[in-house]
């Protein structure tokens, strides 16, 4: 028997557990997946819970729910990936697990102890993540009861979980507000070390339109240093200011540390991946999906989804010993909520920045960069499809690869 | 492609002024660019150029972060050595591309 072992049993190694349960055969391989939690989250929920659009019941499901006949699944801390000897080690067995191939699915997480301060008296008091289902309840028991003031969504460092997320929580937080009758009382404001409200040109300019529009203020290229608790502010390390009633912060991102453990992480913890193969650099019979890996394209769910294909595709062929053909794009596609009834949807790759357009899809057309109710319904409907087809492997009526399909590309570029 | 002349050498840059040709770089023509950015470089100016030039070079990504890396300085000091924005004017300084946020 040969064995495919997988790391992690978020987003991208359980929908990869489904995938290769379909491929291979029982007979011959064994596959077996690594998580130390056993809750599933639906983490593009994380960002309705603290305006009481959705709440704990709705982003959390058992782990093991997900999970094929036929893969087993092992609940335990990892300690560490020993790739000189095809073997991982665990904190919570003493037997070692060994592998033919390996799959590195453990993610990203907030690591909020990087900032001094950040974790201080006012932690979960007035200062709060929404990138953990703790950290979304507790922002929204203190929203609940803010009738006025400053609130600061602050992006400490790139790069981290879906980059469209900060915006997403200022519009909501702008539509919560106007709601309560107290939006005049209440100074909204987004403080990110970017040169704007997003990274790439055309975007940018859509969304920043938005946010002057919805009188959400912008304070751009700010990194921060540290947290002031005793004076509610945030100073970047240039001694600038930012006062705040509450913090919402965006905390530096990190991989797993047991990839810092493994020897085999960058600055961050992330595995250095061959952007096309999706391959870890320097080891064959490895490959990362997700957010573990250091590809330059947006850390997102979508993503894993769309490499998990080529990943599959480059496997199998390994596997067989005919070369590896496919090559990930970097495709990313991200729906944008810009207020409890509208969304806007943006379509992406290594090369090709969001364009404005349309997504065909079986119930769309979407409109790209456009701001409609259709893409909100759109955001809230794939919630069903995240539970039901995406990590359970199904595909999902688009394209793997992006399309340039109905993209309305400006003059100045090709 | 547009051409600029620092220290009496023309060197290929791109429309924010940023060298797009990293082979054209020494000291003297960092010293205009620094110049030109109103700064007079210091060793430890130097140091800097050379870690980030280096960590380019082997295509480690560069980040405000990595700068903690460098031994030379810490992320403050980096930011007093660079006033304002201190990663987009010391990689402009240090003849390689600006950093590109990938998001």
């Amino acid at each position: 028997m040969k064995n495919i072992l997988i790391l992690g049993a978020g987003t991208a190694g359980t929908l990869m557990a489904n995938k290769l349960r379909k491929k291979l055969n029982r007979k011959e391989w064994n596959i077996t997946i690594v998580d130390e939690d056993k809750t599933h989250y639906y983490q593009p929920g994380f960002l309705f819970i603290p305006f009481g659009i959705y709440d704990e019941k709705d982003v959390i499901k058992p782990k093991s729910k997900f999970i094929p006949k036929g893969v087993d699944l092992i609940i335990s801390k990892i300690e560490k990936i020993i790739p000189t000897e095809n073997r991982v080690t665990l904190q919570d067995s003493k037997i070692d697990l060994k592998y033919d191939y390996l799959i590195i699915a453990t993610g990203t997480r907030i690591a909020p102890e990087e900032t001094p301060g950040l974790q201080g008296d006012l932690w979960y008091k007035d200062i709060f993540d929404f990138y953990t289902v703790e950290g979304a309840v507790a922002l929204g028991e203190r929203i609940k009861s803010f009738n006025g003031g400053r609130i600061i969504v602050n992006i400490t460092e790139l790069p981290f979980k879906c980059p469209v997320a900060p915006l997403e929580f200022v519009f909501l937080a702008d539509t919560y507000f106007k709601k309560r009758g107290i939006r005049d009382k209440v100074d909204i404001t987004l403080v990110t070390p970017l040169p704007g409200a997003f990274t790439k040109p055309i975007a940018t300019k859509m969304l920043s339109g938005l946010m002057v529009e919805k009188n959400i203020n912008l304070i751009t290229d700010y990194n921060i240093s540290e947290v002031d608790n005793a004076g509610k502010r945030i100073l970047d390390y240039a001694g600038k200011a930012v006062d705040f009633d509450i913090l919402v912060t965006v905390p530096t991102n990190k991989g797993a540390d047991m990839i810092e453990r493994s020897g085999m992480g960058d600055d961050l913890n992330f595995v250095p991946t061959d952007k096309h193969t999706l391959q870890a650099i320097g080891y064959e019979n490895i490959f990362v999906l997700g957010d573990a890996a250091n590809l330059p394209t947006s850390k997102a769910g979508s993503v894993a989804h769309f490499a998990g294909d080529f990943l599959e595709a480059n496997l199998l062929s390994l596997i067989n010993g005919t070369p590896m053909t496919a090559k990930f794009d970097g495709h990313a596609n991200c729906y944008i909520v810009t207020s409890d009834k509208k969304g806007t949807l943006i379509d992406f790759n290594y090369d090709t920045e969001p364009l404005p357009g349309r997504y065909p899809y079986f119930i769309g057309p979407f409109g790209l960069l456009k701001n409609t109710r259709l893409n909100y319904f759109g955001k809230l409907f794939f919630k069903w499809m995240y539970w039901n087809l995406l990590i359970k492997g199904h595909d999902l009526p688009v394209t793997s690869h992006m399309s340039m399909c109905c993209k309305e590309v400006p003059k100045e570029t090709k | 492609m547009a051409q600029k002349e620092f220290a009496g050498q023309l060197i290929d840059v791109n429309e924010e002024g940023y060298f797009t040709n990293p082979q054209q770089w020494n000291r003297e023509v960092a010293a205009a660019v620094a110049k030109e950015e109103g700064l007079d470089l210091t060793d430890n100016h130097y140091a800097i150029l050379e870690f980030l030039r280096n960590r380019y070079n082997s295509g480690e990504a560069l980040s405000i972060r990595s700068i903690n890396k460098s031994g030379i300085v810490d992320v403050k000091e980096f930011y007093s050595l660079f006033p304002g924005a201190p990663l987009k004017k010391s990689t402009k300084i240090a003849g390689i591309p600006k950093p590109s946020s990938c998001i």
